[in-house]
């Protein structure tokens, strides 16, 4: 008698909160709860703003509204895969969970429904190759990028030579931190440093027992691949154990203010990988103020604008914007679907002027999606956390990854992945 | 009035000692199954299937595991997790070695080998019970998942450490993978449902399941009447680990499709499993799918009132979830500590006299 009520309020609900479907949807799957609600909230608020900001200045995307969805997923596969299937019949045209689980999940689902995926700077690197994975994108950079280009950034600081230094790869023991260990231990084997691996685990309150190893082993760097509360408690013990903060770089998730400021004076000069400008010094920040902010149409409480994350998801919506822009031109209708927009990705070309028109001029690198390749150039940067004056800053200039490495990776990982799931390849 | 006993004359022994010995019950049943197998099929979606009927039906499974194990058996157990990821990773292993044994037949060899395991990690409830015992399948469940995230073989060596579950069909129709109907998967797993559910409820009135309630009521006292403790709780721990192993290597294969070991199957998830037996009503076959019905539509509910109906931000409505749900759970462990299957009887008792009490 409960269960059948309950599934009568239920069916109600259900059924009234599907929207009408003539703007163009974009389902946020966010997390604002949680041990890693510090770094989702940022994002979303800024995935969220940029869209707002279209509606009110420019009157939506071609004159067509945008709709933002935005379901809590709290970083767990088990509710992200509850808001995919609510929104995907409100005619969501691109996903991007911030989550590599949740995207490592929805992989073999969007591309059965028709859906674009984008996972920018996450999720599975080796979807850059375009041949294999038909909807899925993860442009402008991936993970393997990221571990190349730390890598390359201890090089230039050792004058090109690392043999016998000792590295340590301290990451978030899941699908996330995962992911670069192939990257390093081939770029171990090619430079000669030796790779120690320490995991810790979900959520990362409690990484006494890592730090104490890291004291031992001493190594030369430390690189982080860590999220939510990992990162801080990360930052705080290596103050503890005095290991200097130059030595210490985070991949582009693990940098943001909120990971740095509650370890104090002591962060100073923690570096971390970024693959888009920090600050909020870009004119398109006025317009959000004044389009967004000041008109209280703000997500969330309002109060991230210009942090790394928030403007990490305002550049993952402008990127969605442009590739629906593209869609647009491509199949000349604004009412564009899903299956457009994927064409759109694809086709989706990022120059300096086109950015520089969105008053982002240099606010991450130019870079065209191909058939072959949707991971982008894999350009990447480092930053540097000033503690004294609270801000990020860029301290090298957008570099290339190890190229040779990573693509022939890539090619293995979807070689094999098209071989279990039996996909023929594309683009030929 | 519609409910009674009066004038429901039994003439075998076998008929008086029916699992529905009501016939409002006994046609409540029926009627159950017959819109649950020919009815649902026709109406599901992708959204109901997977947000509701799919966590409803395997979270059901292993509730009826842990309460073999816990309600009936009287034997705690944290590990329930674990040995979900036992089964889980049994039916990755299962079918990428041999692609093309019938997913039937994988799930239930998962199931088998968690059965095996879970007799191992059973083993030390015959020197110790109560905490002690919570605590060494609390440790099981540490050491599966530590043991799943550090040994290679059993993720086929992939570079992020997740198994994903390939296609696999049945008379050439895909039950898992992505291009799955959702009336095939709904099948699938009710299937499984229905004969486990059949085969726990007559267990558990069976011989083997008075021995497991003797030793759960005074395991002394059952000793001295000739119950043999070793046979019996291990019974139980295999013949649980074997169902949890099953709603392991379902909630991997059909519901995610991809896993991970610490998000998938961390402590968190013997908890909510622990809880649906509890609210549900400990020794109780209703209760295992009362406990699950409840731990999965409730936040769905929740959400969708709270978002979709009042329009409150989502981050707002999470906590408000957290909340409610924690508050219901204090609720009706005030109310009624014997859970939904108590309060169910209890309607019964007051149906059987309605509309004249005394």
């Amino acid at each position: 008698m409960k269960l059948t009520k309950i599934a009568a309020v239920l069916a109600v609900t259900t059924l009234v909160a599907t929207p009408a479907m003539a703007d163009l949807v974009f389902p946020s799957l966010s997390y604002r709860t949680g041990p890693y609600g510090a770094n989702g909230i940022p994002f979303a608020d800024g995935y969220s703003d940029y869209f707002t900001l279209v509606n009110e200045r420019d009157n939506g995307i071609g004159g067509e509204k945008a709709k933002v969805v935005e379901c809590e997923t709290g970083y767990n596969t088990e509710k992200g895969v509850e808001c995919y299937e609510s929104t995907k019949s409100m005619g969501a045209l691109v996903y991007q969970p911030l989550s590599t689980g949740i995207t490592y999940q929805l992989i073999p689902k969007v591309t059965a429904d028709g859906i674009p995926l984008h996972s920018m700077g996450y999720g599975r690197t080796s979807a850059a190759n375009g041949k294999v994975f038909s909807n899925i994108f993860n442009y402008p950079a991936n993970y393997w990028n990221g571990a190349s280009i730390a890598i390359n950034h201890i090089l230039k600081e050792n004058g090109g030579d690392v043999k016998g230094k000792k590295i340590t790869l301290l990451y978030h023991n899941s699908a996330y931190g995962k992911e670069p260990i192939r990257t390093l231990e081939e770029l171990s084997k090619k430079h000669g440093f030796k790779l120690t691996l320490i995991p810790v685990d979900h959520p990362g309150q409690e990484q006494k027992s890592q730090w104490l190893q890291i004291r031992r082993e001493k190594p030369d760097n430390v690189i982080m691949w860590g999220w939510g509360v990992m990162n801080q408690v990360a930052i705080q013990e290596a103050s503890n154990i005095r290991y200097p903060m130059d030595k210490f770089i985070g991949i582009w998730w693990s940098g943001s203010e909120n990971d740095v400021i509650p370890a104090g004076d002591a962060a100073h000069g923690y570096k971390a990988l970024g693959m888009h400008a920090v600050g909020s010094d870009f004119p398109v920040f006025d317009d959000i103020k004044k389009y967004v902010v000041d008109a209280g149409k703000a997500a969330g409480a309002g109060d991230q604008v210009g942090t790394v994350l928030y403007n990490r998801g305002m550049y993952a919506a402008m990127l969605a914007v442009e590739a629906v822009k593209t869609a647009q031109a491509l199949h000349n209708t604004k009412a564009i679907t899903p299956a457009m927009m994927r064409d759109g990705m694809e086709a989706l070309d990022i120059t300096d002027a086109k950015m520089a028109a969105l008053g982002m001029a240099g606010f991450g690198p130019s870079f065209k999606v191909t058939c072959e390749n949707h991971g982008g150039p894999g350009l990447g940067m480092v930053t540097q956390w000033d503690a004294k004056a609270k801000k990020w800053n860029q301290i090298s200039e957008y570099g290339p990854s190890d190229a040779t490495v990573i693509n022939a990776l890539i090619a293995e990982d979807s070689a094999a992945f098209a071989k279990e799931n039996k996909i023929e390849e594309r683009c030929n | 009035m519609l409910y009674r006993e009066a004038g429901d004359f039994k003439t075998t022994y076998a008929k008086d000692q029916q699992t529905f010995p009501i016939a409002f019950d006994r046609r409540g049943y029926f009627l159950t199954l017959i819109i649950a197998f020919l009815v649902v099929p026709f109406l599901v979606n992708d959204y109901w299937l997977n947000a509701i009927l799919l966590p409803f039906l395997i979270y059901s499974i292993a509730a009826m595991g842990l309460n073999i194990l816990t309600g009936y058996c009287g034997q705690v157990s944290l590990g329930s997790g674990g040995f979900m990821a036992v089964g889980a990773y049994a039916s990755y292993k299962l079918m990428t070695s041999f692609p093309d044994l019938n997913m039937i037949i994988v799930v239930l060899l998962s199931g088998g080998i968690t059965a095996l395991v879970g007799g191992l990690f059973g083993l030390p409830s015959l020197r110790i019970k109560g905490f002690y015992l919570a605590v060494v399948t609390l440790a099981a469940q540490f050491f599966l998942v530590w043991l799943f995230n550090k040994v290679p073989w059993f993720y086929n060596y992939s570079a992020s450490g997740q198994i994903s579950a390939p296609e696999r069909e049945i008379l050439g129709y895909a039950v898992t993978g992505a291009n799955v109907l959702p009336w095939v998967s709904y099948l699938f797993c009710l299937s499984f449902v229905f004969v486990l559910a059949w085969g726990a409820r007559n267990l558990t009135r069976g011989a083997n399941g008075r021995k497991w309630m003797a030793i759960r009521d005074m395991d002394i006292a059952a000793e001295i009447i000739g119950v043999d403790p070793l046979k019996t709780k291990l019974t139980a721990f295999a013949v649980s680990s074997f169902y949890i192993g099953v709603a392991g290597a379902l909630l991997f294969s059909v519901y995610l499709g991809a896993v991970e070991v610490g998000e998938a199957f961390g402590i968190s998830k013997s908890f909510l499993i622990l809880f649906m037996v509890i609210i549900g009503g400990l020794g109780s076959i209703f209760g295992s799918f009362a406990g699950a019905a409840f731990m999965v539509l409730m936040p769905v509910l929740l959400k969708n009132i709270m978002v979709g109906q009042f329009g409150w931000a989502i981050d707002l409505a999470a906590h408000f979830e957290f909340v409610i749900v924690g508050g219901l759970i204090v609720f009706f462990l005030i109310v009624e500590p014997h859970g939904f299957a108590q309060l169910w009887s209890i309607a019964k008792e007051k149906l059987r006299l309605w509309p004249f009490p005394h």
